[in-house]
């Protein structure tokens, strides 16, 4: 899981950020910085704006107020990575069909469709229809889909959700390899992740 | 930046061929208007074949407002939709790719489909060629103009027939010129400037809608 080249030093910085969803406003004054090698998880009650905080970031929502960046990365291309609720899975497709098609979408250059499998631990089932998968298994399918195009900056929401407990240790690992390589993640989550890098940051949304 | 707009327009057509005869429905529906109809009207050949270019784009055009919804809810559903935009593939781009594959998985079996309705409404051979060509270079517009209703609707659940009714009005002129570049009397033949203005429409339809549809999307979330 090491073989990604590393990325440029990038950072993300987010001043006086206010998060809405249509006309509520769900999260205030937001101030938050994290590094290439950086993560930074949301915590929150439900319904705190986590998700709304990931989609401000990724560019569907607009912020209330505030301001937010990514610098030191080309912003003219694709370079965030969503992993949402929605696994964005076709069950007709078989679950290599599935990582193929994301791979000529977002431009490949990461592991092979059937490494990426392997890595997530789907190899033995590549040929099968992805409709077949149970939650835990389409959810690293969805994950499956961050390694075959490598993407510095990752929103997370809820990565483990589904998973089982070597499930969890895997996301965790996959974060770290991610870290190492030099790109930055953010993430939700109530469970936590038994990371090992060293920049862990935490943000704490209130309803 | 190709390969992801070869690689929409292929998963779109393989994902409705493996799910099996959904959108022949379409097809289906648009010959049966074709049966119904002389029953409804009568044995009158002479009525019938008058009737017939009206009929047929009644027909084509119910047909293709029917399958709208299908363009964007299983990828806006799935999440699909949304990482489409984190691609290098500008989001009209993506429109385009599933405008095409829709016109092909919609318009093109009524074309071929079109055989059946000149039998049963005695067209002769002149205006079924009309016909065919009429649908061909008519339905792309139609598409178009309904791949912005679906985009604007697309956020809505079980929105199904909204869209149909919200560009109705503006597909109007279409189904004028259509059945227009099939008609030759009476007075005057005007087949082929009808023809012409209708491949205009079909056009400037085909040429803005990536761009409206696109932005329709991206404020839906908002």
């Amino acid at each position: 899981m090491t073989l990604r080249q590393g990325f440029d030093p990038l950072i993300l910085t987010a001043t006086g950020l206010a998060c809405r969803r249509g006309e509520r406003v769900l999260a205030e004054g937001l101030e938050f910085t994290v590094p290439s090698g950086g993560i930074l998880l949301l915590k929150g009650a439900n319904g705190a704006g986590k998700t709304t905080l990931l989609m401000t970031l990724l560019g569907a929502l607009r912020p209330a107020s505030g301001r937010f960046a990514f610098e030191g990365v080309d912003t003219e291309s694709a370079f965030i990575h969503f992993l949402g609720h929605r696994n964005a899975v076709k069950p007709h497709l078989t679950l290599a069909e599935n990582l193929a098609f994301w791979a000529s979408v977002n431009g490949g250059g990461g592991l092979s469709s059937p490494a990426a499998l392997e890595a997530v631990g789907l190899g033995p089932v590549a040929g099968l229809d992805a409709g077949y998968l149970s939650a835990g298994q389409t959810r690293r399918l969805a994950l499956a889909r961050l390694l075959v195009t490598p993407r510095p900056v990752w929103l997370l929401d809820e990565p483990t959700a589904a998973l089982d407990t070597q499930g969890e240790a895997m996301v965790a690992a996959l974060i770290d390899a991610h870290l190492t390589a030099g790109g930055l993640a953010v993430a939700a989550t109530h469970l936590p992740l038994p990371l090992r890098s060293a920049r862990v940051g935490e943000l704490r949304l209130d309803p | 930046m190709m390969s992801a707009f070869t690689a929409i327009l292929l998963r779109d057509l393989k994902l409705a061929l493996r799910t099996g005869g959904d959108w022949l429905t379409l097809a289906l529906f648009f010959v049966m208007v074709g049966i119904v109809v002389p029953f409804a009207i009568g044995p009158d050949r002479e009525l019938l074949s008058r009737l017939a270019p009206g009929i047929v784009w009644i027909a084509a055009f119910l047909s293709v407002l029917l399958g709208l919804d299908r363009l964007f809810r299983a990828d806006h559903e799935d999440g699909t939709l949304l990482l489409l935009r984190l691609s290098d593939l500008p989001l009209a781009g993506v429109v385009l790719a599933k405008l095409i594959a829709h016109w092909l998985l919609t318009a093109l079996p009524l074309l071929a489909a079109t055989p059946l309705l000149a039998v049963m409404l005695s067209m002769d051979p002149p205006a079924f060629l009309r016909a065919v060509v009429s649908l061909l270079v008519g339905t792309p517009g139609l598409v178009a103009l309904g791949t912005v209703g679906a985009a604007v609707t697309v956020t809505i659940r079980r929105g199904g027939l909204i869209a149909p009714v919200l560009i109705l009005p503006l597909a109007i002129p279409l189904l004028i010129f259509g059945v227009g570049a099939i008609t030759t009397g009476p007075g005057p033949d005007q087949s082929g400037t009808a023809l012409l203005l209708l491949a205009a429409i079909s056009l400037i339809a085909v040429a803005v809608t990536p761009f409206a549809a696109a932005l329709a999307i991206t404020s839906a979330e908002d």
